[in-house]
Protein backbone atom coordinates (compact mmCIF):
# COMPACT_ATOMS: atom_id res chain seq x y z
CA UNK A 1 0.00 0.00 0.00
CA UNK A 2 1.32 3.31 -0.65
CA UNK A 3 2.05 5.73 2.31
CA UNK A 4 0.76 8.63 0.80
CA UNK A 5 -3.29 8.42 0.03
CA UNK A 6 -3.75 9.81 -3.46
CA UNK A 7 -6.90 11.99 -1.79
CA UNK A 8 -6.76 12.74 1.55
CA UNK A 9 -9.85 14.34 3.11
CA UNK A 10 -10.01 15.25 7.30
CA UNK A 11 -12.90 16.53 8.96
CA UNK A 12 -14.77 17.17 6.67
CA UNK A 13 -18.35 18.69 7.67
CA UNK A 14 -20.95 19.91 6.15
CA UNK A 15 -23.82 21.80 7.66
CA UNK A 16 -27.43 22.75 5.91
CA UNK A 17 -28.84 24.89 8.62
CA UNK A 18 -29.48 22.86 11.86
CA UNK A 19 -28.91 19.74 9.99
CA UNK A 20 -25.08 18.23 9.60
CA UNK A 21 -25.29 15.91 7.32
CA UNK A 22 -21.78 15.41 7.02
CA UNK A 23 -19.99 15.46 10.45
CA UNK A 24 -16.34 15.76 10.73
CA UNK A 25 -15.43 12.37 8.38
CA UNK A 26 -11.94 12.12 7.39
CA UNK A 27 -11.23 9.49 4.71
CA UNK A 28 -8.31 8.60 2.77
CA UNK A 29 -7.98 6.97 -0.84
CA UNK A 30 -5.15 5.47 -2.61
CA UNK A 31 -4.34 4.30 -5.80
CA UNK A 32 -5.24 0.62 -6.09
CA UNK A 33 -7.74 0.19 -3.86
CA UNK A 34 -11.79 0.13 -3.73
CA UNK A 35 -13.06 2.39 -0.75
CA UNK A 36 -16.61 1.21 -0.12
CA UNK A 37 -18.98 3.66 2.05
CA UNK A 38 -21.81 2.44 3.15
CA UNK A 39 -24.90 3.57 4.99
CA UNK A 40 -28.38 3.60 5.74
CA UNK A 41 -30.21 6.35 3.44
CA UNK A 42 -29.43 9.66 4.48
CA UNK A 43 -26.63 8.66 6.36
CA UNK A 44 -24.53 11.67 4.04
CA UNK A 45 -22.56 9.33 1.43
CA UNK A 46 -23.93 11.81 -1.96
CA UNK A 47 -22.72 14.65 0.67
CA UNK A 48 -19.69 13.17 0.84
CA UNK A 49 -19.14 12.71 -2.68
CA UNK A 50 -20.50 15.93 -3.42
CA UNK A 51 -18.19 17.81 -1.15
CA UNK A 52 -15.28 15.71 -2.56
CA UNK A 53 -15.88 16.75 -6.19
CA UNK A 54 -16.47 20.53 -4.78
CA UNK A 55 -19.99 19.98 -6.26
CA UNK A 56 -20.85 22.38 -2.89
CA UNK A 57 -18.52 23.52 -0.32
CA UNK A 58 -17.51 22.73 2.82
CA UNK A 59 -18.66 24.19 6.41
CA UNK A 60 -15.27 22.95 7.14
CA UNK A 61 -12.50 20.41 6.85
CA UNK A 62 -9.67 20.09 4.21
CA UNK A 63 -9.06 18.26 1.38
CA UNK A 64 -5.75 17.28 -0.21
CA UNK A 65 -5.13 15.64 -3.69
CA UNK A 66 -0.98 14.00 -3.97
CA UNK A 67 -0.33 16.01 -0.76
CA UNK A 68 -2.25 19.92 -2.35
CA UNK A 69 -4.57 21.66 -0.79
CA UNK A 70 -7.99 22.08 -2.76
CA UNK A 71 -10.23 22.56 -0.47
CA UNK A 72 -10.89 25.57 -1.94
CA UNK A 73 -11.18 25.00 -6.08
CA UNK A 74 -14.18 24.84 -7.46
CA UNK A 75 -15.31 21.42 -9.21
CA UNK A 76 -14.62 22.15 -12.30
CA UNK A 77 -10.25 23.17 -11.67
CA UNK A 78 -10.65 19.87 -9.38
CA UNK A 79 -12.26 17.74 -11.64
CA UNK A 80 -9.32 18.97 -14.14
CA UNK A 81 -6.64 18.05 -11.68
CA UNK A 82 -8.19 14.25 -11.32
CA UNK A 83 -11.16 13.98 -9.58
CA UNK A 84 -13.63 12.46 -11.44
CA UNK A 85 -17.62 11.43 -9.92
CA UNK A 86 -20.44 9.75 -11.31
CA UNK A 87 -23.97 10.35 -10.25
CA UNK A 88 -26.74 8.34 -8.55
CA UNK A 89 -29.25 9.75 -11.07
CA UNK A 90 -27.52 9.04 -14.02
CA UNK A 91 -26.56 12.72 -15.69
CA UNK A 92 -25.79 12.37 -19.34
CA UNK A 93 -26.62 14.23 -22.45
CA UNK A 94 -29.65 12.30 -23.94
CA UNK A 95 -29.55 13.83 -26.90
CA UNK A 96 -26.49 13.45 -28.03
CA UNK A 97 -24.93 10.24 -29.52
CA UNK A 98 -23.12 8.00 -27.08
CA UNK A 99 -19.76 9.15 -28.56
CA UNK A 100 -20.12 12.48 -28.29
CA UNK A 101 -21.16 12.19 -24.64
CA UNK A 102 -17.41 10.83 -24.03
CA UNK A 103 -16.28 13.18 -26.54
CA UNK A 104 -17.45 16.33 -24.77
CA UNK A 105 -16.34 15.05 -21.73
CA UNK A 106 -13.03 14.54 -22.92
CA UNK A 107 -13.06 17.62 -24.60
CA UNK A 108 -12.93 19.12 -20.88
CA UNK A 109 -9.34 18.31 -20.85
CA UNK A 110 -8.57 19.73 -24.15
CA UNK A 111 -11.06 23.23 -24.27
CA UNK A 112 -9.41 25.78 -26.28
CA UNK A 113 -12.67 27.06 -27.07
CA UNK A 114 -10.75 29.63 -29.36
CA UNK A 115 -10.24 27.07 -32.46
CA UNK A 116 -13.80 28.61 -34.07
CA UNK A 117 -11.98 27.01 -37.45
CA UNK A 118 -11.75 23.56 -35.94
CA UNK A 119 -14.61 20.87 -35.58
CA UNK A 120 -15.29 19.64 -32.46
CA UNK A 121 -15.78 16.46 -34.36
CA UNK A 122 -12.25 16.09 -35.40
CA UNK A 123 -10.36 17.27 -32.33
CA UNK A 124 -8.24 14.23 -31.99
CA UNK A 125 -6.71 14.18 -28.34
CA UNK A 126 -10.69 14.13 -27.07
CA UNK A 127 -11.84 11.56 -29.53
CA UNK A 128 -9.01 9.23 -28.26
CA UNK A 129 -10.06 9.67 -25.24
CA UNK A 130 -13.68 9.22 -25.54
CA UNK A 131 -12.98 5.90 -27.43
CA UNK A 132 -10.57 4.46 -24.89
CA UNK A 133 -12.96 5.39 -22.18
CA UNK A 134 -16.05 3.97 -23.66
CA UNK A 135 -13.79 0.79 -24.38
CA UNK A 136 -13.04 0.72 -21.57
CA UNK A 137 -16.40 0.78 -20.47
CA UNK A 138 -17.77 -1.93 -23.46
CA UNK A 139 -20.06 0.46 -24.98
CA UNK A 140 -17.65 0.56 -28.26
CA UNK A 141 -20.33 -1.38 -29.80
CA UNK A 142 -23.41 1.94 -29.72
CA UNK A 143 -20.81 4.92 -30.59
CA UNK A 144 -23.50 6.53 -32.91
CA UNK A 145 -26.60 5.59 -30.74
CA UNK A 146 -28.73 9.00 -29.27
CA UNK A 147 -27.70 7.92 -25.06
CA UNK A 148 -31.04 8.59 -24.41
CA UNK A 149 -32.57 5.63 -26.54
CA UNK A 150 -30.52 3.14 -24.53
CA UNK A 151 -31.23 1.01 -21.50
CA UNK A 152 -30.95 1.95 -17.85
CA UNK A 153 -28.00 -0.05 -17.36
CA UNK A 154 -26.12 0.92 -20.41
CA UNK A 155 -26.63 4.50 -19.36
CA UNK A 156 -25.45 3.55 -16.14
CA UNK A 157 -22.21 2.14 -17.99
CA UNK A 158 -21.73 5.75 -19.82
CA UNK A 159 -22.00 7.64 -16.81
CA UNK A 160 -18.84 5.63 -15.54
CA UNK A 161 -17.19 5.79 -19.33
CA UNK A 162 -18.23 9.80 -19.53
CA UNK A 163 -16.46 10.13 -16.04
CA UNK A 164 -13.11 8.23 -17.15
CA UNK A 165 -12.90 10.29 -20.47
CA UNK A 166 -12.03 12.82 -18.63
CA UNK A 167 -8.74 10.65 -17.14
CA UNK A 168 -9.43 11.26 -13.41
CA UNK A 169 -6.83 9.57 -10.80
CA UNK A 170 -9.74 9.54 -8.76
CA UNK A 171 -13.06 7.73 -8.96
CA UNK A 172 -15.87 8.78 -6.58
CA UNK A 173 -18.79 6.25 -8.41
CA UNK A 174 -21.99 7.41 -6.70
CA UNK A 175 -24.37 4.34 -6.44
CA UNK A 176 -23.32 2.69 -10.05
CA UNK A 177 -24.93 -0.51 -9.62
CA UNK A 178 -28.32 0.90 -8.39
CA UNK A 179 -31.32 -0.08 -10.61
CA UNK A 180 -28.96 -2.82 -12.46
CA UNK A 181 -29.62 -6.54 -13.56
CA UNK A 182 -27.55 -9.49 -12.11
CA UNK A 183 -25.55 -9.49 -15.64
CA UNK A 184 -25.08 -5.62 -15.62
CA UNK A 185 -24.04 -5.55 -12.24
CA UNK A 186 -21.22 -8.28 -12.94
CA UNK A 187 -20.03 -6.26 -15.64
CA UNK A 188 -19.61 -3.08 -13.55
CA UNK A 189 -17.74 -4.84 -10.87
CA UNK A 190 -15.56 -6.63 -13.03
CA UNK A 191 -14.91 -3.15 -14.95
CA UNK A 192 -14.11 -1.81 -11.28
CA UNK A 193 -11.50 -4.49 -11.11
CA UNK A 194 -9.88 -3.19 -14.15
CA UNK A 195 -10.13 0.29 -12.96
CA UNK A 196 -8.77 -0.71 -9.94
CA UNK A 197 -5.28 -0.63 -10.55
CA UNK A 198 -4.50 2.74 -11.72
CA UNK A 199 -7.07 4.68 -9.60
CA UNK A 200 -8.22 5.56 -6.26
CA UNK A 201 -11.88 4.64 -6.27
CA UNK A 202 -14.21 5.70 -3.68
CA UNK A 203 -17.56 3.64 -4.54
CA UNK A 204 -20.87 4.08 -2.46
CA UNK A 205 -23.10 1.49 -2.87
CA UNK A 206 -26.37 -0.60 -1.15
CA UNK A 207 -25.49 -3.91 -2.81
CA UNK A 208 -23.84 -5.48 0.28
CA UNK A 209 -22.71 -8.30 -1.56
CA UNK A 210 -20.90 -6.38 -4.49
CA UNK A 211 -19.18 -3.98 -1.75
CA UNK A 212 -17.92 -7.00 0.29
CA UNK A 213 -16.51 -8.46 -2.74
CA UNK A 214 -14.78 -5.61 -4.29
CA UNK A 215 -13.64 -2.96 -1.29
CA UNK A 216 -10.61 -3.43 0.02
CA UNK A 217 -11.18 -0.78 2.92
CA UNK A 218 -15.22 0.22 4.22
CA UNK A 219 -16.16 2.91 5.88
CA UNK A 220 -19.60 2.95 7.67
CA UNK A 221 -21.38 6.02 7.58
CA UNK A 222 -24.43 6.99 10.12
CA UNK A 223 -26.02 10.01 10.49
CA UNK A 224 -23.39 12.20 8.69
CA UNK A 225 -20.64 10.43 11.00
CA UNK A 226 -18.37 7.69 10.43
CA UNK A 227 -18.59 4.96 12.83
CA UNK A 228 -16.20 2.61 11.80
CA UNK A 229 -13.99 1.58 9.01
CA UNK A 230 -11.45 -0.83 8.15
CA UNK A 231 -11.15 -3.95 5.76
CA UNK A 232 -14.36 -6.35 5.17
CA UNK A 233 -13.83 -8.56 8.02
CA UNK A 234 -13.40 -5.94 10.42
CA UNK A 235 -16.38 -3.93 9.43
CA UNK A 236 -18.26 -7.54 9.46
CA UNK A 237 -17.13 -7.83 12.72
CA UNK A 238 -17.63 -4.50 14.77
CA UNK A 239 -20.49 -5.31 16.96
CA UNK A 240 -21.34 -1.18 16.40
CA UNK A 241 -21.78 -1.56 12.67
CA UNK A 242 -24.08 -4.89 12.75
CA UNK A 243 -26.25 -3.11 14.97
CA UNK A 244 -26.70 0.49 12.90
CA UNK A 245 -26.59 -1.40 9.36
CA UNK A 246 -26.43 -4.57 8.82
CA UNK A 247 -28.27 -6.04 11.36
CA UNK A 248 -31.40 -3.68 9.66
CA UNK A 249 -30.09 -5.48 6.16
CA UNK A 250 -30.90 -8.88 7.72
CA UNK A 251 -34.24 -8.41 9.08
CA UNK A 252 -35.55 -6.33 6.15
CA UNK B 1 -9.30 -8.57 -38.70
CA UNK B 2 -11.27 -5.25 -39.46
CA UNK B 3 -13.79 -3.05 -37.42
CA UNK B 4 -17.13 -3.47 -38.00
CA UNK B 5 -18.54 -1.27 -41.28
CA UNK B 6 -21.56 1.12 -40.15
CA UNK B 7 -23.83 1.64 -43.01
CA UNK B 8 -22.58 3.68 -45.28
CA UNK B 9 -24.35 6.83 -44.47
CA UNK B 10 -23.43 6.19 -40.33
CA UNK B 11 -21.28 9.28 -40.17
CA UNK B 12 -23.23 11.83 -42.31
CA UNK B 13 -26.51 10.82 -40.34
CA UNK B 14 -25.08 10.10 -37.28
CA UNK B 15 -27.38 11.24 -34.43
CA UNK B 16 -25.07 14.45 -33.20
CA UNK B 17 -27.85 16.91 -32.10
CA UNK B 18 -25.72 20.03 -32.42
CA UNK B 19 -23.98 18.66 -35.80
CA UNK B 20 -24.98 20.08 -39.10
CA UNK B 21 -25.40 17.52 -41.79
CA UNK B 22 -22.41 17.32 -44.30
CA UNK B 23 -24.60 19.42 -46.99
CA UNK B 24 -25.96 21.57 -44.21
CA UNK B 25 -23.90 24.77 -46.07
CA UNK B 26 -26.27 24.33 -49.48
CA UNK B 27 -29.58 25.80 -48.59
CA UNK B 28 -28.26 28.45 -47.17
CA UNK B 29 -25.83 29.30 -49.94
CA UNK B 30 -28.81 29.08 -52.26
CA UNK B 31 -30.74 31.84 -50.27
CA UNK B 32 -27.41 33.69 -50.23
CA UNK B 33 -27.04 33.38 -54.29
CA UNK B 34 -30.83 33.90 -54.77
CA UNK B 35 -30.51 37.17 -52.36
CA UNK B 36 -27.54 38.43 -54.07
CA UNK B 37 -29.72 38.38 -57.38
CA UNK B 38 -32.77 39.38 -56.11
CA UNK B 39 -32.70 43.66 -56.42
CA UNK B 40 -32.98 42.80 -60.13
CA UNK B 41 -36.77 42.14 -59.72
CA UNK B 42 -37.36 43.86 -56.54
CA UNK B 43 -38.90 47.47 -56.79
CA UNK B 44 -37.69 49.61 -54.17
CA UNK B 45 -40.54 48.89 -51.14
CA UNK B 46 -39.80 45.30 -51.26
CA UNK B 47 -35.95 45.61 -51.30
CA UNK B 48 -36.18 47.60 -48.10
CA UNK B 49 -38.94 44.83 -46.92
CA UNK B 50 -36.23 42.14 -47.81
CA UNK B 51 -33.58 44.95 -45.65
CA UNK B 52 -35.91 44.91 -42.67
CA UNK B 53 -35.94 41.52 -42.62
CA UNK B 54 -32.10 40.81 -42.96
CA UNK B 55 -31.78 42.60 -40.34
CA UNK B 56 -34.02 41.10 -38.26
CA UNK B 57 -32.38 37.65 -39.22
CA UNK B 58 -29.19 38.84 -37.55
CA UNK B 59 -30.75 39.92 -34.54
CA UNK B 60 -32.42 36.95 -34.54
CA UNK B 61 -29.44 34.71 -35.10
CA UNK B 62 -27.85 36.50 -32.41
CA UNK B 63 -30.40 35.35 -29.66
CA UNK B 64 -30.25 31.62 -31.21
CA UNK B 65 -26.59 31.51 -30.34
CA UNK B 66 -27.66 32.71 -26.37
CA UNK B 67 -31.64 30.71 -26.30
CA UNK B 68 -31.33 28.01 -29.06
CA UNK B 69 -27.92 27.03 -28.33
CA UNK B 70 -26.79 27.40 -24.91
CA UNK B 71 -30.18 27.70 -23.77
CA UNK B 72 -30.03 31.19 -22.12
CA UNK B 73 -33.82 32.55 -22.57
CA UNK B 74 -32.92 36.36 -22.52
CA UNK B 75 -35.85 38.90 -22.32
CA UNK B 76 -33.82 42.24 -22.64
CA UNK B 77 -31.59 41.07 -25.97
CA UNK B 78 -33.22 44.21 -27.53
CA UNK B 79 -30.92 46.53 -25.35
CA UNK B 80 -27.72 45.46 -27.27
CA UNK B 81 -29.98 46.08 -30.35
CA UNK B 82 -30.83 49.48 -29.64
CA UNK B 83 -27.25 49.98 -28.00
CA UNK B 84 -25.85 49.48 -31.56
CA UNK B 85 -27.87 51.90 -33.33
CA UNK B 86 -27.45 54.31 -30.55
CA UNK B 87 -23.78 53.87 -30.48
CA UNK B 88 -23.85 54.23 -34.43
CA UNK B 89 -25.97 57.42 -34.05
CA UNK B 90 -23.59 58.79 -31.51
CA UNK B 91 -20.47 58.38 -32.81
CA UNK B 92 -21.37 59.42 -36.53
CA UNK B 93 -20.01 62.61 -37.18
CA UNK B 94 -22.63 65.38 -37.63
CA UNK B 95 -21.68 66.99 -40.45
CA UNK B 96 -20.08 64.43 -42.44
CA UNK B 97 -20.95 61.12 -43.65
CA UNK B 98 -19.39 58.66 -41.07
CA UNK B 99 -17.06 55.23 -41.53
CA UNK B 100 -18.92 52.21 -42.49
CA UNK B 101 -15.78 49.79 -40.52
CA UNK B 102 -15.62 52.04 -37.76
CA UNK B 103 -19.11 52.52 -37.04
CA UNK B 104 -19.99 48.88 -37.29
CA UNK B 105 -17.04 48.02 -34.81
CA UNK B 106 -18.18 51.09 -32.30
CA UNK B 107 -21.86 49.46 -32.73
CA UNK B 108 -20.71 45.84 -32.09
CA UNK B 109 -18.14 46.88 -28.83
CA UNK B 110 -20.56 49.71 -26.86
CA UNK B 111 -23.23 46.15 -27.61
CA UNK B 112 -20.82 43.83 -26.35
CA UNK B 113 -19.50 45.79 -23.53
CA UNK B 114 -23.33 46.33 -22.00
CA UNK B 115 -23.45 42.45 -22.92
CA UNK B 116 -20.51 41.96 -20.38
CA UNK B 117 -21.63 43.83 -17.72
CA UNK B 118 -25.28 42.43 -18.15
CA UNK B 119 -23.98 38.98 -18.59
CA UNK B 120 -21.25 39.03 -15.93
CA UNK B 121 -24.58 39.95 -13.39
CA UNK B 122 -27.15 38.31 -14.71
CA UNK B 123 -25.49 35.48 -15.55
CA UNK B 124 -24.99 34.66 -11.03
CA UNK B 125 -28.96 33.88 -11.67
CA UNK B 126 -30.81 31.20 -13.12
CA UNK B 127 -34.47 30.45 -15.19
CA UNK B 128 -37.00 32.71 -14.63
CA UNK B 129 -34.74 34.83 -12.65
CA UNK B 130 -32.63 35.06 -15.44
CA UNK B 131 -35.27 36.53 -17.78
CA UNK B 132 -36.15 39.14 -15.12
CA UNK B 133 -32.76 40.66 -14.42
CA UNK B 134 -31.97 40.78 -18.12
CA UNK B 135 -34.92 42.25 -18.32
CA UNK B 136 -34.82 44.74 -15.68
CA UNK B 137 -31.22 45.77 -17.43
CA UNK B 138 -32.84 45.82 -20.79
CA UNK B 139 -35.42 48.52 -19.26
CA UNK B 140 -32.74 50.29 -17.04
CA UNK B 141 -30.98 51.25 -20.85
CA UNK B 142 -34.17 51.91 -22.43
CA UNK B 143 -35.12 54.71 -19.80
CA UNK B 144 -31.83 56.02 -19.81
CA UNK B 145 -32.34 57.02 -23.59
CA UNK B 146 -35.83 57.76 -23.28
CA UNK B 147 -35.51 60.21 -19.89
CA UNK B 148 -32.19 61.95 -20.76
CA UNK B 149 -30.79 63.99 -23.56
CA UNK B 150 -28.12 61.61 -24.29
CA UNK B 151 -29.73 59.94 -27.50
CA UNK B 152 -32.66 63.45 -27.79
CA UNK B 153 -34.82 61.75 -25.25
CA UNK B 154 -38.27 59.57 -26.14
CA UNK B 155 -37.88 61.23 -29.81
CA UNK B 156 -34.72 59.47 -30.42
CA UNK B 157 -32.25 61.33 -33.35
CA UNK B 158 -31.39 61.07 -36.62
CA UNK B 159 -28.19 60.31 -38.81
CA UNK B 160 -27.57 63.76 -40.64
CA UNK B 161 -26.04 61.37 -43.40
CA UNK B 162 -25.52 57.85 -43.50
CA UNK B 163 -22.21 56.37 -43.11
CA UNK B 164 -20.04 55.43 -45.91
CA UNK B 165 -16.70 53.23 -46.56
CA UNK B 166 -14.04 55.37 -48.77
CA UNK B 167 -10.63 53.22 -49.35
CA UNK B 168 -7.96 54.53 -51.47
CA UNK B 169 -10.44 58.33 -52.54
CA UNK B 170 -12.82 55.78 -53.97
CA UNK B 171 -16.37 55.47 -52.45
CA UNK B 172 -16.96 52.01 -52.44
CA UNK B 173 -19.95 51.86 -49.86
CA UNK B 174 -22.37 54.75 -49.62
CA UNK B 175 -25.45 53.59 -47.57
CA UNK B 176 -27.60 56.85 -48.76
CA UNK B 177 -27.78 54.00 -51.67
CA UNK B 178 -30.19 52.03 -50.86
CA UNK B 179 -28.86 49.24 -53.03
CA UNK B 180 -25.54 49.52 -51.13
CA UNK B 181 -27.56 48.90 -47.81
CA UNK B 182 -29.48 45.81 -49.63
CA UNK B 183 -25.82 44.50 -49.91
CA UNK B 184 -23.92 45.33 -46.89
CA UNK B 185 -27.04 43.54 -44.86
CA UNK B 186 -26.53 40.57 -47.08
CA UNK B 187 -23.45 40.44 -46.99
CA UNK B 188 -22.95 41.44 -42.96
CA UNK B 189 -26.31 38.40 -42.57
CA UNK B 190 -23.92 35.65 -44.54
CA UNK B 191 -20.85 36.93 -42.64
CA UNK B 192 -23.08 36.42 -38.98
CA UNK B 193 -24.87 33.14 -40.30
CA UNK B 194 -21.12 31.62 -41.55
CA UNK B 195 -19.42 32.50 -38.39
CA UNK B 196 -22.47 30.99 -35.89
CA UNK B 197 -22.23 27.46 -38.22
CA UNK B 198 -18.49 27.55 -37.51
CA UNK B 199 -18.92 28.20 -33.43
CA UNK B 200 -21.76 25.55 -33.34
CA UNK B 201 -19.26 23.25 -35.05
CA UNK B 202 -16.49 24.70 -32.76
CA UNK B 203 -15.56 23.19 -29.40
CA UNK B 204 -16.75 25.83 -28.10
CA UNK B 205 -20.71 25.40 -29.66
CA UNK B 206 -20.24 21.88 -28.42
CA UNK B 207 -19.15 22.53 -25.17
CA UNK B 208 -22.26 25.54 -25.39
CA UNK B 209 -24.86 23.11 -26.28
CA UNK B 210 -23.46 20.68 -23.24
CA UNK B 211 -24.60 23.91 -21.01
CA UNK B 212 -28.11 23.81 -22.58
CA UNK B 213 -28.67 19.99 -21.84
CA UNK B 214 -26.95 19.46 -18.59
CA UNK B 215 -24.54 21.86 -17.30
CA UNK B 216 -24.12 20.00 -14.12
CA UNK B 217 -22.33 17.26 -16.17
CA UNK B 218 -20.02 20.00 -17.97
CA UNK B 219 -19.45 21.17 -14.42
CA UNK B 220 -18.35 17.43 -12.85
CA UNK B 221 -16.39 17.38 -16.47
CA UNK B 222 -14.23 20.29 -16.04
CA UNK B 223 -16.12 23.21 -17.96
CA UNK B 224 -15.86 26.37 -16.26
CA UNK B 225 -19.16 27.18 -17.60
CA UNK B 226 -20.00 30.41 -16.33
CA UNK B 227 -17.25 31.78 -18.43
CA UNK B 228 -18.57 29.85 -21.75
CA UNK B 229 -21.70 31.72 -20.63
CA UNK B 230 -20.30 34.84 -20.38
CA UNK B 231 -18.26 34.71 -23.78
CA UNK B 232 -21.69 33.60 -25.44
CA UNK B 233 -23.66 36.25 -23.82
CA UNK B 234 -20.94 38.97 -24.99
CA UNK B 235 -21.32 37.07 -28.45
CA UNK B 236 -24.61 37.88 -28.69
CA UNK B 237 -24.47 40.88 -27.46
CA UNK B 238 -21.95 42.00 -30.23
CA UNK B 239 -24.13 40.54 -33.05
CA UNK B 240 -27.27 42.05 -31.91
CA UNK B 241 -25.23 45.59 -31.99
CA UNK B 242 -24.40 44.53 -35.16
CA UNK B 243 -28.11 44.26 -36.38
CA UNK B 244 -28.05 47.65 -34.27
CA UNK B 245 -25.50 49.36 -36.82
CA UNK B 246 -27.75 48.12 -39.50
CA UNK B 247 -31.19 49.31 -38.41
CA UNK B 248 -29.70 52.86 -37.57
CA UNK B 249 -27.85 53.08 -41.07
CA UNK B 250 -30.92 51.41 -43.08
CA UNK B 251 -33.35 53.98 -41.24
CA UNK B 252 -31.59 57.16 -40.39
CA UNK B 253 -33.24 57.34 -36.92
CA UNK B 254 -32.57 55.64 -33.40
CA UNK B 255 -35.20 55.77 -30.79
CA UNK B 256 -35.82 54.16 -27.48
CA UNK B 257 -38.34 51.83 -29.20
CA UNK B 258 -35.66 49.82 -30.52
CA UNK B 259 -34.54 48.58 -27.00
CA UNK B 260 -37.78 48.26 -25.63
CA UNK B 261 -39.15 44.93 -23.95
CA UNK B 262 -41.13 44.79 -27.08
CA UNK B 263 -38.59 44.07 -29.11
CA UNK B 264 -37.05 41.85 -26.68
CA UNK B 265 -40.43 39.79 -27.04
CA UNK B 266 -40.00 40.34 -30.97
CA UNK B 267 -36.64 38.37 -31.56
CA UNK B 268 -38.02 35.87 -28.78
CA UNK B 269 -41.09 35.14 -30.91
CA UNK B 270 -38.72 35.07 -34.16
CA UNK B 271 -36.83 32.27 -33.20
CA UNK B 272 -39.76 30.36 -31.35
CA UNK B 273 -42.09 30.79 -34.30
CA UNK B 274 -38.98 29.61 -36.67
CA UNK B 275 -37.59 26.67 -34.48
CA UNK B 276 -35.43 26.64 -31.56
CA UNK B 277 -32.18 25.30 -32.01
CA UNK B 278 -31.07 25.75 -35.51
CA UNK B 279 -29.71 28.55 -37.53
CA UNK B 280 -31.99 28.58 -40.38
CA UNK B 281 -34.87 28.15 -37.99
CA UNK B 282 -33.84 31.68 -36.37
CA UNK B 283 -34.00 33.01 -40.54
CA UNK B 284 -36.96 31.78 -41.05
CA UNK B 285 -38.54 32.77 -38.11
CA UNK B 286 -37.43 36.23 -38.82
CA UNK B 287 -38.80 36.08 -42.26
CA UNK B 288 -42.00 34.75 -41.02
CA UNK B 289 -42.23 37.37 -38.32
CA UNK B 290 -41.60 40.65 -40.76
CA UNK B 291 -43.96 38.78 -43.57
CA UNK B 292 -46.51 38.84 -40.59
CA UNK B 293 -46.78 41.57 -39.39
CA UNK B 294 -46.26 43.52 -42.68
CA UNK B 295 -49.62 41.88 -43.54
CA UNK B 296 -51.73 41.99 -40.58
CA UNK B 297 -50.35 45.83 -40.35
CA UNK B 298 -51.51 46.38 -43.87
CA UNK B 299 -54.68 48.61 -44.77
CA UNK B 300 -54.71 48.27 -47.94
CA UNK B 301 -55.19 44.75 -47.60
CA UNK B 302 -57.20 44.44 -43.92
CA UNK B 303 -58.97 47.73 -44.10
CA UNK B 304 -57.66 50.18 -40.72
CA UNK B 305 -59.97 48.47 -38.23
CA UNK B 306 -57.95 45.15 -38.30
CA UNK B 307 -54.45 46.69 -39.77
CA UNK B 308 -54.72 48.85 -36.66
CA UNK B 309 -54.80 46.10 -34.37
CA UNK B 310 -51.84 43.81 -35.65
CA UNK B 311 -50.61 43.32 -32.35
CA UNK B 312 -54.04 41.42 -31.65
CA UNK B 313 -54.08 39.30 -34.77
CA UNK B 314 -50.25 38.99 -34.69
CA UNK B 315 -50.44 37.55 -31.41
CA UNK B 316 -53.00 35.20 -31.82
CA UNK B 317 -51.28 33.71 -35.21
CA UNK B 318 -47.94 33.28 -32.79
CA UNK B 319 -50.44 31.21 -30.65
CA UNK B 320 -51.80 29.57 -33.53
CA UNK B 321 -47.99 28.87 -34.58
CA UNK B 322 -47.15 27.84 -31.31
CA UNK B 323 -50.12 25.16 -30.70
CA UNK B 324 -49.69 23.43 -33.86
CA UNK B 325 -46.02 23.88 -34.87
CA UNK B 326 -44.52 23.25 -31.39
CA UNK B 327 -41.05 22.40 -33.75
CA UNK B 328 -41.64 25.57 -35.33
CA UNK B 329 -41.37 26.31 -38.56
CA UNK B 330 -38.61 24.11 -39.26
CA UNK B 331 -40.65 21.19 -37.99
CA UNK B 332 -43.00 21.23 -41.41
CA UNK B 333 -40.11 20.05 -43.62
CA UNK B 334 -38.90 17.12 -40.94
CA UNK B 335 -42.56 16.03 -40.47
CA UNK B 336 -42.73 15.69 -44.42
CA UNK B 337 -39.10 13.78 -44.37
CA UNK B 338 -39.70 11.68 -41.49
CA UNK B 339 -42.23 8.66 -42.13
CA UNK B 340 -45.04 9.35 -39.20
CA UNK B 341 -45.51 6.75 -37.00
CA UNK B 342 -48.71 4.52 -37.40
CA UNK B 343 -50.91 4.89 -35.09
Amino acid sequence: MNATPLMQATGLTRRFGGLVAVDGVSIDLHRGQVHAVIGTNGAGKSTLINLLSGEIPLSSGQIRLEGRDITTLAQPRRARSGVGRSYQRTTIFPALSVLENCRLAAQAGHQRPWTLWQGAQSCRASLGAAHAALEAAGLSDALYQPAGSMSHGKKRQLEIAMCLATNPQVLLLDEPLAGMGAEESERMLAMLERLRPGHAILLVEHDMNAVFRVADVITVMVNGAVIASGNPQEVRASPEVQRAYLGEQAHA
Amino acid sequence: MHSPTLPASAGAAAPHAVTPRRVAWLAPALVAVALAFAPLVLGAYYQELVVQIMIYAIFALSLELLAGTTGLVSLGHAAFFGIGAYATALFAPQYAPGSVPLLLVLAMLAAAGYALLVGALSLRTREVYFIMVTLAFAQMAYFVFHDTAIGGGSDGMYLTMRPVFELGGALLVDLERPRHRYFLALGLLVLCYAFLALVLRSRFGHALAGIRINEQRMRAAGYQTYRYKLAAFVLAGALAGMAGFLSAAKNGVVNPELLSWHESGAVLMMIILGGLGSLRGAVIGAVAFVLLKEFYSSEALLGSAIAGRWQLTLGLTMIAFVALLPKGLIGIGRRFTFPRKPS
